[in-house]
């Protein structure tokens, strides 16, 4: 296989662990005011990602880097060209990074709402723009022929891209209800089981309405295969969580986001970040790409080092694989 | 191009961003790199020998190490993002070399640092006790390794190494990325940054100490606040001496590599044999020529080539150099702000140490210090590496103008041609605004946990019939 198709297929791969992993932390953070009643309910909630929220970001930061480093254009084009959203993206995990840090440093209720309002903010912000970038890196962007991103913020906000992110948002609001169903007891877990089949309804109509639309927009074979896989993953998901098969629904929560992704990268491929312009302006992953000195390197770094960060970032989930509920919040 | 207040392009907004964002973010970095350190030697203490005190002082300091580590994060996700926003042209130019200890930073660093800095927090009573003290060493390693392959990555554009400009397209690529790895630059950066990171966490450790020996004087915890003081203000001193070796070594290289950086540090405008070292120049409003000048005869040459006679090359010389070199341009950082900063930078590192020193002094033979100028100067010790580490900083990289990449690459070349005044000015004011908010809810959390002391570590009542799965996590945010 060529070096640029598997960087391609290890940028998908970061970007799909990123999703699964902050996918639910958002999820967490938009049903800490629907979820958590009082204090110690927000605190059992916030503490189930408390753990791990660090190193799922770390994923975001590797896959910009792996983009940085494979593909210098893509990431050069787009992180200029979609400006103002990866602004509203940096300031949104800023706060709700320091807020899950600060929120229990004081215990006056004002101090506790604001920073539930970061956390909350923080993650619907990202949970939508995510899915508004990536549905407008498939739809391609208006780029001139130096591969300059030409459009403006209006170019971005196109219906595709906008239902992009409700489906995002819709998806990480599911995945968050079926996570905090798997890890917590009593109240919370009942609650947060029924509202994930409610919200999965509605997620999957969203889902199979922007996954179809997709598909009509720029389509593989692998792509359409990916996308009913991603469709049936998330109906077994929600019929594991009617039943309160809490580990199955998780896992077919997982398993959608992941094969979405991978239906948009499946149907962007050999594209990398199309051109509604000039046809001369699209990246591909050929002419997007470092040289293959540096990506052999690179590719070396990531065989040795990926299977030892997947070891201990497992073994993390395992060590905190325990249910909390209200009872195990200490006093302070 | 020369523009001021009423003619601001998107070219100076970036660079101020940049600047802002930049020292921001390592106003955190320094206590990161040192303090998790410092802790995890805390805890190691606490492991080999049983005593209480050191478990206090362990989990008094790791929570200030969190207030602070929290920071650190979010802040440095900007960074990253930053090239490619507001920088895109120089990220095509450079990304075949700058990207890859970028990535490697990521998935070899920060993911240890990360997942082990969880498995600490949360980990008192889930691992087994050497599993949890290996989880801040852990933590601890990640956090110095990142340190070392953005160095890595800062040094290509201080002295690039390793790399040809393919004619084709212009861009540069990587021909060999050992050498990127160890750039002089990069292998004697590292420990300077390193250095003046302990600085950072020494001042700190030894600061809280204090207050509190001077302050609680009956409080069954001095001994190990007055352990805290002295650990603090070793580590000072200890950090001042490499700063100080590694930063003359730092020097010697500069002049080789990056000659106009050492004649702006010093305001040098004509070569000299030997060259003084100048205490106080004050220049020409354009900058050509200096107006007086105090010097010491012999050190500059000293410091930057070792030979206390040696040829240090003057800014005027060149500039004339490198106009022939690269064409016609101004080849000359901005004299003032090179100078003062190189001067704070050694000026406030040195004055951490002469209040490391005199509480030490104030401290031997099991005394009390009593002076309440010497609690002052504690007071504000934190402050002064902070301050160093900054300007050293603001120097090595404005020192580096009007490159981006030194010799390869101009600094207004390498800004993102898509970006509007509009946008980045809607950033840099965000950012600003976001981050000062933050730097005030910040420091007033680390002065009431500094405050408020080390932790009681009396157990709370456990009843024994309790249900593992009824039981209070030992932490919980």
């Amino acid at each position: 296989m060529e070096l640029t198709t598997i960087w391609f297929l290890l940028v998908a791969v970061l970007f799909t662990g990123y999703f699964i992993l902050e996918g639910f932390d958002f999820g967490v953070g938009m049903l800490l005011p629907v979820l958590g009643r009082d204090d110690r309910q927000r605190r059992v909630l916030i503490n189930t990602i408390g753990p791990v929220w660090d190193g799922n970001e770390v994923w975001l930061i590797t896959a910009g880097g792996a983009m940085f480093a494979a593909f210098p254009e893509w990431y050069a084009t787009l992180f200029s060209g979609f400006y103002l959203p990866l602004l509203l993206i940096l300031l949104a995990l800023i706060v709700r990074g320091v807020a899950f840090e600060y929120r229990h440093k004081r215990p006056e209720a004002s101090w506790k709402r604001r920073w539930d309002t970061a956390i909350f903010v923080g993650s619907l912000v990202p949970a939508i723009l995510w899915g508004v970038a990536f549905a407008n890196i498939l739809r391609g962007v208006p780029l001139d022929a130096d591969h300059e991103y030409v459009g403006g913020l209006v170019d971005l906000l196109n219906p595709y891209a906008l239902l992009g992110g409700v489906t995002t948002a819709a998806l990480f609001l599911t995945h968050g209800a079926v996570f905090i169903a798997l890890k917590t007891t009593g109240d919370i877990r009942e609650r947060a089981g029924a509202l994930a089949v409610k919200l999965g309804v509605g997620t999957a109509v969203v889902a199979v309405v922007f996954l179809a639309w997709t598909l009509s927009i720029r389509s593989s074979a692998a792509a359409v295969v990916l996308a009913v896989g991603a469709a049936l993953a998330l109906v077994a998901g929600l019929a594991a969580a009617r039943v309160r098969r809490e580990g199955w629904a998780f896992t077919g929560t997982a398993v959608a986001i992941a094969l979405a992704v991978a239906t948009l990268f499946a149907a962007l491929f050999p594209n990398v970040l199309p051109s509604s312009l000039d046809a001369a302006g699209t990246l591909t992953a050929t002419n997007a790409s470092s040289t293959p000195y540096t990506l052999k390197i690179m590719t070396w770094v990531a065989v040795v080092f990926t299977p030892i960060v997947l070891a201990y970032q497992g073994w993390t989930y395992w060590v905190f694989r325990r249910r909390i509920g209200v009872q195990n919040i200490p006093q302070h | 191009m020369q523009s001021w207040g009423f003619q601001v392009d998107a070219l100076d907004v970036a660079r101020w961003q940049f600047g802002v964002t930049t020292v921001y973010h390592f106003l955190f970095v320094p206590l990161t790199i040192g303090l998790s350190v410092l802790v995890a030697i805390l805890q190691t203490l606490w492991h080999r020998t049983g005593n209480e005190r050191y478990l206090k002082l362990t989990k008094f300091y790791g929570k200030l190490f969190l207030i602070n580590f929290a920071m650190g994060v979010v802040t440095g996700i900007v960074q990253e993002f930053q090239f490619g926003m507001n920088w895109s042209d120089y990220s095509r130019f450079v990304g075949d070399i700058f990207g890859a200890p970028l990535a490697i930073e990521a998935l070899v660093a920060f993911f240890l640092e990360s997942t082990f800095i969880g498995l600490w927090i949360f980990g008192w009573d889930r691992l087994p006790k050497r599993v949890h003290l290996a989880s801040i060493w852990a933590a601890a390693i990640g956090t110095n390794l990142s340190a070392y392959f953005i160095l890595a990555a800062n040094s290509f554009m201080q002295n690039p190494v390793g790399f040809r400009i393919n004619p084709d397209s212009g861009r540069a690529e990587l021909t060999d990325f050992v050498a990127v790895l160890t750039n002089k630059v990069a292998l004697i950066t590292f420990p300077h940054t390193l250095a003046g990171s302990f600085l950072v966490a020494g001042s700190l450790v030894l600061t809280v100490g204090l207050w509190h020996v001077m302050r609680n004087r009956d409080s069954t915890d001095t001994g190990a606040y007055r352990f805290a003081t002295k650990f603090g203000a070793w580590t000072v001193m200890v950090a001042t001496t490499a700063v100080l070796i590694t930063g003359d070594i730092q020097g010697k290289i500069m002049t080789q590599v990056q000659p106009m950086k050492m004649a702006a540090a010093e305001g040098l405008y004509t070569t000299e044999s030997p060259a003084s070292f100048s205490v106080l120049t004050i220049g020409s409003l354009d900058g050509s020529r200096e107006v007086f000048a105090l010097k010491i005869p012999y050190l500059l040459s000293y410091l930057g080539t070792g030979d206390p006679n040696g040829t240090v090359h003057g800014i005027n010389d060149l500039q004339a150099q490198y106009a022939s070199q690269y064409g016609p341009g101004s080849y000359t950082p901005i004299i003032p702000v090179t100078y003062w900063s190189f001067r704070m930078m050694i000026g406030f590192g040195l004055a951490a140490a002469a209040i490391a020193l005199l509480v030490l002094w104030s401290q031997r033979k099991g005394r009390t210090p009593t002076s309440r100028w010497l609690l002052r100067a504690g007071l504000v010790l934190p402050v002064l590496p902070l301050l160093a580490n900054s300007f050293g900083w603001i120097f090595t990289e404005m020192g580096r103008q009007p490159w981006i990449v030194f010799g390869e690459m101009l600094t207004r070349n390498g800004v993102s041609r898509s970006v509007s005044l509009t946008e980045v000015l809607t950033s840099f004011t965000a950012f600003t605004l976001i981050y000062a908010t933050l730097a005030v809810i910040e420091f007033k959390l680390l002065v009431r946990y500094a405050r408020a002391g080390v932790p009681d570590l009396t157990p709370a009542p456990v009843d024994d019939d309790t249900d593992d799965a009824e039981r209070p996590l030992a932490f919980a945010y």
